[in-house]
């Protein structure tokens, strides 16, 4: 083997481990604000994924079935309407269930964990046991290959910039928006915050809603690379949460950092390894970490 | 005779007495063999649900990887029973006679080194209750040394709980796979798949539960268990106070994983099989909520919650298999938000002030847990964090050091 064809190889790697990074970064993202940010603990969040991941699924069948010739445009509208699904579905959960839990976290826990047992059953009945994927249209497929012997997926592509543009308007909207004010008060000090007028329970409900959201988004992304089933979302969860906190919960930047981290520690020892035995590597590596250093790579500096 | 009301109602043995005769007599008359041995197959289950009951209700620390103390403690019996089981008699048809079945398969030619203690039962013995304690120490140690609880720790426990099974289940040279190891038949020459084997087996469950109860009772009713509630509820004043607070839930932790694995090897005895889907994340979570639908407080209350959920499981997934699971989520949503404290808090807070009402006294001399119910349910979401120690962990305002 030259060392160009090397070169190719390590980079391909490099790119499926971007790829996986992508879904883990969305899922991160979403877990991030309602963990960091609320300190609740959604143990359904992988089932969000799946919500979105469904709907991309459902708008194509419909698309290919009533009207072929929207095939290669629908994408982007089912992707809008995964991030609606999934908000709607948060928005209802958090006023039905979290809003009870706010002060028992490990009770949140369980709550959420039963909720996804039902999400998961639910997708069982009503949309069956098989795994599925969409028709994707045309312009995703194939792929680009830059130099000779170097194939960059197009998809993976796309779920890159996918995840680039929702990355920055999370980070832009905590930063610049009201909502974003709002949610950055009640963190810091919630009865103060209440105290100024800001209505931290419709606060938490969008936060809430938005985390999920986000995770909709992550099952688009998802359903580009791999197809989707009733318990895929449950593969993801606990790579999720060590996103997060091996990331440091307070802190975005962070979780993008460790998503980067863990999703090219894990492609790269794919390659060496077998893939059971890469993800106990890289699982075990996040957990010695994290039991060296349990605040996260990012530890806000806050005195608490 | 007032001696012994005292120790009666110290360490409420009037309930435990109930439990007993209920599985030691009323159970073992009134089902046949096979539904007995299932209920043997559930009491390894209250194994790990009254550990949890030691480390999460009164230590206030969940932990979502019991079941791979479980797997522990059953792995390491059911490699002693499969050494057993593949003498090079019966395996003389594979290539390398005398070695398991599934090494065979998997092109291995020679035992490997670590299993090579459990061709003795006193070692096998010692590795079941050691081995699941040894892992829990080191989890433990590292992470309550620095202080880290809560949400955190369920977090860390549950990756514990994926990796060993992937573990297991990629290493299928060594543990057997996705299968786990089946064909488990004798031990010490003795069958264990006999009607007699499996009812003595089922006393020899129902005694070691019975005894691990009375030792957690006792660890509760000490200084000890005081010390794990005053935690719980004020971890900083339990500190300030000069006690080590990591050395006690490090001690509660391992004592859980101990249990959970004397559980499981009881578990490969009385089945006949050991595999990952009793070790992963998706069993561990399942054997908190037997803990939560029995009483979180309660030791006794958990192997009711067991036995209940395991029926309901057993019965609703033979006759209703889709209804299994929308049931199962209801009972972990109905029990946080609606039952916090199972089915023990419903006696305690309901049926016991009827049934004093009913008789005409008032009810003075209930146990003292039933007037720090209130407490208790507002502490477990304090104690829990306090030792977080990580940004946010609650809604801003309620820190330990703040309430």
């Amino acid at each position: 083997m030259t060392f160009p064809e090397m070169l190719n190889i390590g980079l391909m790697q490099g790119f499926a481990g971007l790829s996986l990074f992508a879904v883990l970064l969305l899922m991160g993202l979403g877990l991030a604000i309602i963990f960091g940010q609320m300190g609740v603990i959604n143990m359904a969040h992988g089932e969000f994924m799946t919500i979105g991941a469904y709907t991309i699924y459902l708008v194509s069948n419909l698309a290919s079935t009533h009207a072929p010739g929207l095939v290669a445009v629908y994408f982007p509208f089912a992707i809008v309407l995964a991030f609606g699904l999934a908000f709607l579905g948060g928005w209802l959960v958090e006023w039905g269930l979290i809003r009870h839990l706010y002060k028992r976290p490990l009770d949140t826990l369980l709550a959420t964990w039963g909720l996804s047992l039902a999400m998961q059953q639910a997708f069982r009945s009503f949309i069956g046991p098989k795994e599925v994927s969409p028709t994707l249209p045309d312009w995703l497929l194939g792929s680009w290959s830059p130099a000779p012997g170097l194939d960059i997926p197009i998809n993976g592509m796309f779920v890159l910039g996918l995840t680039t543009v929702t990355t920055l308007g999370v980070l832009l909207a905590l930063g610049k928006s009201r909502w974003g004010l709002r949610v950055r008060a009640t963190v810091s000090n919630r009865t103060m915050a209440n105290a100024t007028g800001i209505d931290t329970r419709k606060t938490d409900r969008l936060t809430f809603a938005i985390g999920c959201g986000i995770a909709g988004m992550a099952g688009a992304a998802f359903t580009t690379i791999g197809s989707t089933g009733p318990t895929s979302g449950q593969l993801y969860i606990v790579d999720s949460f060590l996103v997060v906190t091996f990331g440091g919960t307070a802190s975005l930047l962070g979780t993008v950092v460790s998503a980067f981290g863990i999703a090219q520690t894990q492609s790269v020892t794919e390659f060496f390894l077998a893939g059971s035995m890469a993800k106990v590597l890289t699982l075990s590596l996040i957990v010695l970490i994290l039991m060296i250093r349990p605040q996260g790579l990012f530890a806000s500096k806050v005195r608490r | 005779m007032n001696a012994v009301r005292n120790l009666v109602n110290r360490y409420q043995l009037a309930s435990l007495l109930v439990l007993t005769v209920l599985l030691a007599v009323v159970l073992p008359l009134a089902l046949d063999i096979f539904r007995l041995n299932l209920v043997g197959k559930y009491l390894t289950y209250a194994f790990v649900a009254i550990g949890l009951v030691m480390v999460w209700g009164y230590g206030g620390v969940l932990s979502l990887g019991q079941g791979v103390f479980f797997g522990l403690g059953g792995y390491a019996m059911a490699m002693f029973l499969k050494l057993e089981a593949s003498d090079p008699v019966t395996t003389k048809i594979q290539s390398t006679p005398g070695i398991p079945d599934f090494m065979d398969w998997n092109q291995l030619t020679e035992l490997p080194l670590f299993w090579l203690p459990f061709k003795s039962l006193p070692l096998t013995l010692i590795a079941v209750v050691a081995v699941p304690t040894l892992l829990a120490w080191i989890v433990g140690f590292a992470m309550f040394k620095r202080r880290v609880g809560g949400v955190y720790f369920a977090i860390i426990t549950q990756a514990v709980a994926l990796i060993v099974t992937v573990l297991i289940i990629g290493q299928q040279g060594y543990t057997g796979g996705v299968n786990g190891m089946t064909d488990l038949k004798t031990m010490l020459g003795w069958d264990t798949r006999t009607d007699e084997a499996k009812y003595i087996l089922y006393y020899v469950c129902v005694a070691m539960l019975m005894a691990s109860i009375l030792l957690c009772r006792w660890i509760q009713t000490g200084k000890a268990g005081t010390l794990l509630l005053a935690m719980r509820d004020k971890e900083d004043r339990v500190r300030f106070s000069g006690y080590d607070v990591a050395n006690f839930r490090v001690f509660v932790f391992c004592l859980a994983a101990a249990m959970a694995g004397i559980g499981g090897a009881l578990f490969s005895l009385q089945v006949g099989f050991m595999s990952p889907s009793f070790v992963g994340i998706v069993p561990s979570v399942e054997m908190v909520i037997f803990a939560a639908v029995g009483g979180r407080m309660s030791l006794v209350g958990a192997v009711y919650g067991t036995l209940l959920v395991n029926f309901g499981k057993t019965f609703f997934s033979e006759s209703f298999p889709d209804l299994w699971l929308f049931l199962m989520a209801a009972l972990f949503i109905g029990v946080t938000m609606a039952f916090p404290m199972g089915l023990a808090g419903i006696w305690e807070d309901h049926v016991r002030p009827r049934w004093a009402r009913w008789r005409g006294k008032p009810a003075i001399d209930a146990p003292p847990r039933s007037t720090d119910a209130e407490p208790v349910r507002a502490a477990v979401s304090r104690g829990e964090v306090g030792g977080a120690g990580g940004p946010s962990a609650l809604p801003g305002g309620i820190s330990g050091q703040r309430a």
